[in-house]
């Protein structure tokens, strides 16, 4: 009711504003896609005209395919070890009263508080350390922290949002803690569990700052774009490929969404049917 | 159903015990040892003595006085506090209104507005940077369209590589970060409170003033924070963008572990950033304290 009585005052230009904002947001990012079929090297205006041949440079192209293969291997591993990492923790924090795990949770969640370059450099010493060295394995630790905030407060929020009555009751009923956590507690949050599960990934498949760092022979996706942008040359293939990383990137991010939001609804719906 | 259960047996211990040892030890293992024991690398690195051996010889503040009186580091410092500043102040600043129209004015389009402004976070953030390098080339996206309006009679090499540059592209790059914090704080303002200035004839302009822009302060600090971080650290940008006039500390550090090859130095140098973090952290907690305490 007052969102619509608002609508009067100042509610009309902060709207156009919030649709300028939303232009300038997305105008420089589209420019990739709409670069990509134009028949020329310079990504200037006028557009040449129309072409796909850029598209059709990226079959065929091994050190491509490998550099896919590797983005998507490091990024499920990653996304798994973070998503398994995230519900634990998220689910000792939420539903256990323990000292170490709300400590635990604390420093998971404090990645977001370092800037990449100093987690890839930390990482860097600790793979050299233990003798490991650069090597898909150590991308993998970096994008385990980078995914880690992530997977953790989304979880946390999914945890908290189930009503302390449901594992209680089945405490009552005589279940124990594996039983509560295995056939009642992981059901109700499995749309929130694909949601980090994809979340993560994402943040593993488009991150750069850490893998530059950790990468040994095997260069993941954004690695391959990054040596590929020192060749004016390639520009039109690296839009074509930057455009399909980015629609990639947004049904992830989208289908991540709807799974986040259909968990929500239905926490909303249990309580008030029970 | 209705009949009486059995009261739950006691647990015995040893199920208890071993629940709660396999579920903590993953994110047991990854946090002491991933985060807090590779960031205790850095930290003792940066007090060793570059011998060109990963743990480096023997202990030395030497690192840390170079950082502190060499006038170039102290100069890509102030520079990298400067760009952070002044991109956080952007990015709060253009953020504010929109989080303000998600919160108050959005209606049934909140969720997918929300969506709209979250969505860049989730693409990759090398494209959005690079999609500024198209922008502001010489031969670039801005130069071709103020030649065929006629305001420029020749292309213009004044907007690639320039600090301001760098400063724009990490608004962009970093924009959806400020929206959220800022939305969830306006969001959590109990509208009895609104109501309660505008009943008490209190006009738009001064309940914002005097009411939701310091019960709002909360989420522009955490917004600023999520901006500060990654943008003080950033070498990405500066390097496809900035030139050489924008040299930031985060390029410094990946130069020490790359070309430089003085990973001592390069520790020093990360550990004075996560120092200059923790200040700006504990200014933030102050301020937060302050509009606390006030509302």
């Amino acid at each position: 009711m007052s969102a619509r009585a608002n609508h009067g005052g100042g509610g009309g230009w902060l709207g156009v504003y919030v649709l300028a904002y939303l232009v300038f947001l997305y105008l420089p990012v589209a420019l990739i896609p709409i670069f990509s079929f134009n028949d020329s090297i310079q990504a200037a205006f006028p557009l040449k005209g129309f072409t796909t041949a850029w598209y059709q440079q990226l079959a065929g192209n091994d050190a491509l395919t490998g550099a896919v293969m590797t983005s998507l291997t490091i990024g499920l591993v990653a996304a798994s070890i973070a998503t398994l990492c995230g519900t634990t923790i998220a689910y000792m924090d939420t539903h256990c009263t323990s000292r170490l795990a709300g400590i635990i949770s604390g420093i998971a969640r404090l990645p977001i508080l370092i800037p990449g370059v100093i987690v890839g450099i930390a990482l860097l010493i600790f793979v050299n350390l233990i003798g490991l060295g650069p090597s898909r394995t150590a991308i993998v630790a970096g994008h385990v922290l980078a995914g880690l905030p992530t997977t953790v407060v989304v979880m946390r929020g999914r945890f908290a949002s189930i009503p302390k009555s449901i594992p209680e009751a089945a405490e009552d009923l005589g279940a124990r803690e594996w039983l509560v956590f295995w056939r009642i507690m992981l059901p109700l949050s499995l749309p929130a569990i694909g949601s980090a599960f994809m979340l993560a990934f994402l943040i593993s498949f488009d991150e750069f700052i850490i893998a530059f760092f950790l990468a040994g022979t095997e260069p993941t996706l954004p690695l391959y774009i990054w040596t590929q942008l020192r060749f004016p040359k390639s520009l039109p293939v690296v839009m074509a490929l930057g455009t399909v990383i980015l629609v990639v990137s947004i049904v992830i991010a989208t289908a991540a969404e709807l799974l986040r939001n259909r968990g929500l609804a239905g926490a909303r719906i249990k309580p008030a049917a029970a | 159903m209705n009949t009486i259960v059995p009261a739950a047996p006691p647990l015995t211990s040893g199920s208890s015990r071993n629940f709660r040892v396999a579920m903590l030890a993953p994110g047991a293992l990854v946090t002491f040892v991933l985060i807090l024991f590779a960031l205790g690398l850095v930290l003792f690195l940066g007090f060793r003595v570059n011998d060109g051996s990963l743990t480096g010889a023997g202990f030395t503040f030497g690192n840390f006085v170079i950082v502190l009186t060499d006038p170039l580091y102290v100069t890509v410092a102030i520079r990298s506090l400067v760009i952070a500043g002044l991109v956080t102040l952007a990015t709060v600043v253009t953020a504010y209104p929109v989080a303000y129209y998600l919160a108050f004015h959005a209606g049934r389009h909140r969720g997918l507005l929300l969506f709209l402004v979250t969505l860049p976070f989730w693409t990759s953030y090398l494209l959005r940077v690079f999609a500024w390098k198209i922008v502001l080339a010489y031969n670039g996206v801005l130069n071709s369209a103020l030649l065929a309006t006629g305001v420029l009679s020749e292309p213009s090499l004044a907007f690639l590589n320039t600090p301001a540059a760098v400063v724009l592209t990490l608004a962009h790059a970093y924009a959806p970060f400020a929206i959220l914090p800022i939305y969830v704080a306006l969001e959590t303002i109990p509208k009895s409170l609104r109501e309660a200035a505008s009943d008490l004839g209190a006009r738009p302009a001064y309940t914002f003033r005097k009411v939701i822009l310091p019960m709002s302060m909360p989420g522009v600090l955490a917004g600023a924070l999520v901006v500060f971080v990654p943008t003080v650290g950033d070498y990405v940008t500066p390097a496809m963008v900035g030139g050489p006039a924008s040299t930031m500390i985060g390029s410094m550090i990946q130069a020490q572990f790359g070309k430089a090859n003085d990973w001592p130095f390069g520790a020093a140098l990360s550990v004075s950033v996560m120092l200059l973090i923790l200040a700006m952290l504990l200014i933030v907690r102050f301020a937060d304290r302050k509009f606390g305490s006030r509302t």
